[in-house]
């Protein structure tokens, strides 16, 4: 039994909107300062998981508690645990970042000395202590999310709810706001429940993913067991003459199962693993096939998406995925 | 019970706050009083020489009675389209959040509607002694005249209140005014109910208005009220829809916010 | 080119019932109440006619040429707002033809809620002195008051391009509505600075032109004051927005 307090444990969770079942009975346990990916494209039930997880809405059918509470029937102390920052930053135009920050210290009870002190501690935080008395209207996407993080932590939260943090945001913003999540969960042991439709914010962030689609999580585990569970690479290799195209997708069949590759390609996973590579030279070599490109990839989070929803995440959700490798 | 003050104060303070440093929200609340004292007391002086007119205090003060009222209900109502706004842009996500008890959140929109509503009838009856009008009231009655004013105005805010969580959209603004204004209107506006004619008559005789702007004009004349009435018709209206809007927001809990 | 442009106009204000349903509910609703509340007043020495609401049946007249006003100006700019106007600015369509067609839409919504104020007027008693040609005067006037309001939120409009800027004249709707003769009579009027203010205000000519038709008949000392105001008022309006569109649509 653990001293640190309780994640959140969710059991066949479902919430339905009419005749459509958003969230479809869905169960997992987060322990306490992880960071936990909730992965999924738009419409995939992520939104309304934290809804329901937050208290804002209630569910339809099976049991969720945060921070040892229950969602349903504890909803003042779950709030009392957690803080939030969702979609669309609900921040008042009118109002100077400063101001912002005081609401909310007085909003969770703060008396007025701690209103002040959080309030600059904070702003300072994320780097906001200049603009902090500007009014929001004029903020630009990253300052209102790096003010909208603030606003969540105000009360010390053990448990964080993020509801796709970095959408919309530029390489570097977004660079800065995984920076600061994980100092949060590392150094103050905070629980983050970060939902995103980013493979690669899930991977470089969370200790913990979990996919879902259509309302069911599909796949769930670290990123690297995910990864390995789809076990062999893949290998892609663009012919140097187009019409050899066929010849060459018969060749690697020996060597594994075909696999969507870039077009022009010939893509298979390969049975045997990154070994059989050099096989693969030498028959293609005695095949007198050229060759343009020969790629071979690791396994990504994009392929265990693929594997297990028979689509692609990046195809689901093309608005931009982040730059590879921003976060260093 | 503190946390549930401090949630009650921050929402108070910031309609407040967004009201103030807003001269677009302010003026008109402002100003849309004075209009209506000036047209109708100004405008409208002679109608207070038919026979059968028969209000001791003069028609300044007949209609200072029904634009007082009017401006604490809009007042009221002023408060319902903050909320609804809240809620299209998602701030009121963050009360809901940030809430441990959200009935906090009714009560601090209440205190801000009520703070409001104090500054403008304040100003209101400032011009209107200074043009002349003069109320024959005592201290006991001003008091009381207070007190019903507040009552009026948070019944008029706790409807518009439970509108605005259920609808969730500022387009949901004419069904706010719109009953407000129509059941205001329908009530002995211009002069006494005895010289309405028609079917506003016929309406104005059972329009729970009709008592409360009967009990204002009889407080500033100094005649002496129904306080029974009166207050029980306030008071009835003030809880009513206090009911209502508790439900508004159980609604908005039920369906997300 | 101007039918499209104006069908557009009519049919966006059509479809949103929140500008249809203010322009005939409610100044019929006003109409309603102060006839009611004010039917006393018919009974003061002088007052020009036997029933009030005859008397007050003009004034849904002027409240549908503020809303005109309100409508012209507002999705103008709101075509400003969004890049509507930049994309017609691209197209060989001239800036004239795009204003007329919006005040076309403005007019013939003018149009349809004169002559509803008229037939729920009829169905209520109101009797009109000038007979049937001056049934037909009112609703002409009536156009005439949504062109001259329309072309005046319509320079409003695209001079700001602002929606907001453009609702916030409303509250213009009560001045010049309350301190004119709607209510009363100007002779009628008890407070001098009252009366003095209403003898400026040229909505009270406008009301009175329009009331004369209902009560008195034939009246020209009451019509032409009325009419002029309205052609100038037209001319300046139609002027400043028809230069103010020429600035929005620059191209090369």
């Amino acid at each position: 039994m653990s001293l640190a307090p309780p994640g959140i444990e969710v059991v066949d969770l479902q919430r339905t909107f009419k005749s459509l079942r958003a969230v479809d009975g869905i169960s997992f346990a987060i322990e306490p300062g992880e960071i936990f990916g909730f992965l999924g494209p738009n419409g995939a039930g992520k939104s309304t998981t934290v809804l329901m997880l937050t208290t804002l809405l209630p569910p339809t059918g099976g049991r969720a508690t945060v921070a040892g509470f229950d969602v349903a029937s504890q909803g003042p102390d779950v709030r009392r645990h957690i803080g939030a920052a969702l979609q669309e930053a609900a921040l008042d135009p009118l109002l100077t970042g400063r101001e912002h920050l005081r609401l909310q210290a007085s909003l969770q009870g703060l008396g007025k000395p701690a209103r002040d002190t959080r309030s600059a501690e904070l702003l300072e935080r994320v780097g906001l202590t200049e603009a902090a008395d500007r009014r929001v209207g004029g903020y630009s996407g990253g300052m209102k999310r790096r003010l909208d993080l603030a606003l969540a932590l105000v009360h010390e939260p053990t448990i964080l709810f993020l509801d796709e943090p970095t959408t919309g945001l530029d390489p570097q913003s977004r660079a800065d706001l995984w920076e600061e999540v994980s100092r949060l969960a590392r150094e103050q042991g905070v629980t983050v429940f970060l939902t995103t439709q980013y493979l690669e914010e899930a991977d470089q962030l969370a200790d913990r993913i979990a996919i879902i689609s259509k309302g069911r999580i599909v796949a769930e585990g670290t990123p690297d067991a995910l990864k390995g569970e789809i076990g062999r690479p893949s290998l892609e290799v663009v012919p140097a003459v187009a019409a050899d195209r066929d010849r060459l997708a018969a060749v690697l069949g020996e060597f594994g199962a075909p696999t969507a590759g870039p077009p022009g390609a010939a893509a298979v996973r390969l049975e045997a693993g990154a070994d059989g590579l050099a096989q693969v030279v030498r028959r293609l070599d005695a095949e007198g096939i050229a060759l343009q490109t020969f790629d071979l990839h690791a396994p990504t989070l994009d392929d265990v998406y693929l594997a297990k929803t028979g689509e692609r995440l990046t195809e689901a959700a093309d608005d931009g995925a982040p730059v590879a490798g921003a976060a260093g | 019970m503190s946390e549930f003050f401090s949630t009650a104060r921050a929402v108070a303070w910031r309609s407040l706050h967004i009201t103030f440093t807003n001269p677009a929200l302010l003026a008109p609340a402002l100003i849309f009083p004075l209009m209506f004292y000036v047209a109708f007391a100004g405008g409208l002086s002679s109608v207070g020489n038919l026979p059968g007119f028969d209000y001791p205090a003069g028609y300044d003060t007949f209609q200072f009675g029904f634009v007082l009222l009017q401006a604490s209900a809009f007042g009221g109502v002023f408060s319902g389209f903050g909320i609804a706004a809240d809620f299209e842009r998602g701030f009121a996500r963050r009360y809901m959040l940030a809430a441990p008890r959200r009935e906090a959140i009714i009560v601090g929109y209440l205190l801000g509607g009520l703070s409001r509503a104090a500054i403008t009838t304040s100003l209101l009856t400032v011009v209107a002694l200074a043009t002349g009008m003069r109320p024959q009231s005592s201290p006991a009655e001003i008091a009381a005249l207070i007190v019903l004013v507040a009552f009026v105005c948070s019944a008029a805010m706790l409807f518009a209140c439970g509108v605005a969580m259920r609808l969730k959209t500022v387009q949901a603004g004419p069904a706010m005014q719109m009953p407000v204004f129509l059941v205001l209107f329908l009530a002995p506006v211009f002069v006494p109910l005895d010289l309405v004619a028609g079917w506003v008559h016929g309406v104005a005789t059972v329009n729970p208005v009709t008592a409360l702007m009967n009990g204002v004009r009889d407080l500033l004349a100094g005649t002496g009220f129904d306080a029974v009435l009166v207050f029980g018709t306030a008071i009835a209206l003030a809880g009513g829809f206090a009911l209502w809007a508790l439900r508004g927001l159980r609604s908005a809990e039920r369906t997300g916010s | 080119m101007i039918g499209d442009l104006g069908r557009r106009a009519l049919l966006r204000t059509l479809r949103q019932p929140a500008n249809v349903v203010p322009v005939i509910f409610f100044p019929m609703i006003l109409v309603a109440i102060n006839s009611a509340g004010l039917d006393a007043a018919s009974e003061l020495p002088g007052f020009p006619a036997d029933s009030y609401l005859d008397f007050v049946i003009a004034v849904p007249f002027i409240q549908g040429g503020l809303f005109a006003m309100l409508n012209a100006g507002t999705d103008l700019a709101t075509d400003i707002e969004s890049g509507f106007m930049r994309r017609l600015a691209l197209t060989p369509v001239s800036g004239t033809a795009l204003l007329l067609g919006q005040v076309a839409g403005v007019v013939a919504l003018s149009f349809l809620a004169a002559v509803a104020y008229l037939v729920i007027g009829f169905i209520a008693g109101v009797t009109v002195a000038s007979g049937p040609a001056g049934v037909v005067a009112l609703v002409v006037l009536a156009v005439g008051i949504g062109l001259m309001f329309g072309s005046i939120g319509a320079y409003v409009g695209l001079r700001s391009g602002s929606p907001q800027t453009v609702q916030g004249f409303f509250p213009l709707f009560f001045v010049l509505l309350f301190l004119s003769s709607a209510n009363l009579p100007r002779d009628l009027i008890e407070q001098d600075w009252f009366a003095t203010v209403a003898g400026l205000n040229p909505v009270s000519y406008l009301i009175e032109g329009l009331r004369s038709l209902v009560i008195t008949g034939w009246d020209p000392a009451a019509l032409w004051p009325a009419v002029a105001i309205l052609v100038v008022g037209t001319l300046i309006g139609g002027t400043l927005a028809a230069r103010a569109m020429r600035t929005n649509l620059v191209r090369t």
